[in-house]
């Protein structure tokens, strides 16, 4: 009686406002903040839209966000960058299917001033080691996205316990990959940044880039169709023909020629 | 901040020269906001009007909450109408997330109380005065209220200007249940928090620039017919 209520009252809403329920040739797509905030979609999307005439709609937040917002069926196709995390989630039945999509690294970025000395190293350990014993103020996601999951993992091996400095001189925001850049800059704080949302920053005044290269900050990003055997209402057939698009020599063109000042930010390594 | 300035100008001229995706997202806006307002208003209105005269037990345990659901936190509606039309949820079979249809949605939630609230307190007021009047006309307390409402009208508009200027402001609660997503739920609020978090700043401040003046011109041309209704001699004097 309730739903059916709530059905009408939807309808009616839905009629006035005219949304697009009735096109149906759209997919949803949860996908994290660093492929939205660098361009990547906005270069690329379009190229898929008018190959395959449908329309992506990207929704984007941090990694566990998109993760679990893909396990509730709120999405037909999860495209982030936490490996663990998506085996886990289509060992767990939730997805069909990972691939490699595409990668580039992280990067730790701080204050020009560079109070914990680490310009120029190319070890990440060693470099978060020091800002832990200069008790330079680091900023973290602090969202359980895959930067912050990334993050963490360096933390470990430098065998520093940040939840001890938390509030200290460890900083979590809780935020974006831009809103917690936002936030360094204002502090003239150390982050550990994904080099797409870095390069695509507007507001770097007084950050630089300080340490990269570190084999261990490779950052893979992966696509999976969220399993329509959990739930029926995923768009399976239109999810999986823009992951084969994707994974498949055009989309894989398509995102090696996006670039941002020259620079390429993303670069395609579908098997 | 030289610098700033210079950018800011640059980023308000380039969206003050009518970029046809801006106003499409400012359109949006004024759409999901203005379809709020107007169903908050076909609900709040007469469940306000209806608190200001019944007499019923639990009354004044209901105005205190409609007061207090004043100040419901958008993130905390978000969340909850995100909970009905996820398709784990108990409405997901609507296939209403991320659609302006739950962006409306979110916003009636919070619009409501105000407007219900406000109304209250407007009618309260005229059935106090209009009492005596009413009574010697036989007319009753709940038949009252169509002719107390008309009589109120210009006080209940700030009530609905108050109600837009919290939906049109809002971005907490549209934000989840509308996802932000290009070209169909991204409104001026989502597009500014957007900006940010890429460290447009300049433009993100331009963009608020223009939401502002949208909600001054909204509320200035509401203020003005109010005045000329007022000046006709038709206003509650």
């Amino acid at each position: 009686m309730i739903r059916e209520c709530a059905r009408a009252a939807a309808a009616v809403i839905a009629l006035i406002a005219g949304s697009a329920q009735a096109a149906d040739h759209f997919i949803v797509v949860q996908s994290t903040t660093s492929t939205q905030n660098s361009g990547l979609f906005d270069a690329i999307l379009p190229w898929f839209e008018a190959e395959s005439g449908i329309d992506v709609r990207v929704v984007a937040v941090g990694t566990g966000h998109a993760i679990r917002n893909a396990r509730n069926g709120d999405g037909d196709v999860l495209l982030v960058h936490a490996k663990l995390a998506e085996e886990a989630f289509v060992a767990e039945g939730w997805g069909v299917l990972r691939q490699d999509v595409m990668y580039n690294d992280f990067v730790i970025v701080g204050p020009t001033g560079d109070p914990a000395g680490i310009r120029k190293g190319t070890d990440a350990v060693a470099a978060l080691t020091m800002i832990a014993q200069a008790e330079a103020v680091f900023v973290s996601r602090g969202d359980d996205s895959g930067t912050h999951k990334a993050e963490l993992h360096q933390w470990v091996r430098a065998g520093v316990d940040v939840a001890q400095a938390s509030g200290g001189w460890y900083r979590e925001t809780g935020s974006g990959m831009g809103a917690t850049l936002n936030v360094a800059a204002g502090m003239g704080a150390y982050t550990l940044t994904d080099r797409a949302t870095w390069l695509a920053f507007g507001n770097a005044s007084g950050l630089e880039v300080l340490v990269e290269g570190d084999p261990r900050l490779f950052n893979q990003y992966g696509v999976i169709l969220v399993n329509p055997e959990k739930h029926p209402s995923v768009r399976a057939e239109a999810g999986q023909r823009f992951i084969d698009w994707l994974v498949g020599p055009d989309g894989q063109a398509a995102i090696a020629s996006y670039k941002l000042g020259g620079e390429q930010l993303f670069f395609p390594n579908a098997r | 901040m030289q610098d700033f300035t210079q950018e800011f100008i640059i980023a308000l001229k380039l969206v003050g020269t009518g970029d046809p995706e801006l106003w499409a997202i400012v359109l949006l806006s004024l759409k999901v906001s203005v379809l709020a307002v107007i169903i908050s208003a076909l609900i709040g209105m007469p469940l306000g009007a209806g608190l200001a005269v019944g007499r019923f037990p639990g009354r004044r345990v209901l105005i205190v909450l409609i007061n207090a659901l004043m100040g419901l936190p958008p993130v905390v509606v978000g969340l909850l109408v995100y909970l009905m039309l996820s398709r784990s949820g108990p409405l997901g079979v609507l296939q209403l997330l991320y659609t302006p249809t739950a962006m409306i949605i979110a916003q009636v939630v919070l619009v409501t109380p105000i407007i219900a609230a406000l109304t209250r307190q407007v009618v309260e007021m005229l059935a106090t005065e209009y009492d005596e009047q009413l009574r010697s006309l036989g007319v009753s307390r709940l038949s009252s209220v169509p002719v107390l409402l008309w009589d109120g009208r210009l006080a209940l508009m700030t009530a609905l200007l108050a109600g837009f200027g919290r939906a049109i402001a809002e971005v907490g609660a549209v934000i989840i249940v509308g996802g932000n997503i290009n070209h169909v739920t991204r409104v001026m609020t989502t597009t500014i928090a957007l900006e940010t978090s890429k460290g447009n700043l300049a433009l993100a401040l331009a963009l608020g620039a223009i939401l502002i003046s949208l909600a001054v011109s909204v509320t200035g041309a509401v203020s003005v017919l109010s005045l000329r209704g007022e000046r006709q001699g038709v206003g509650h004097a």
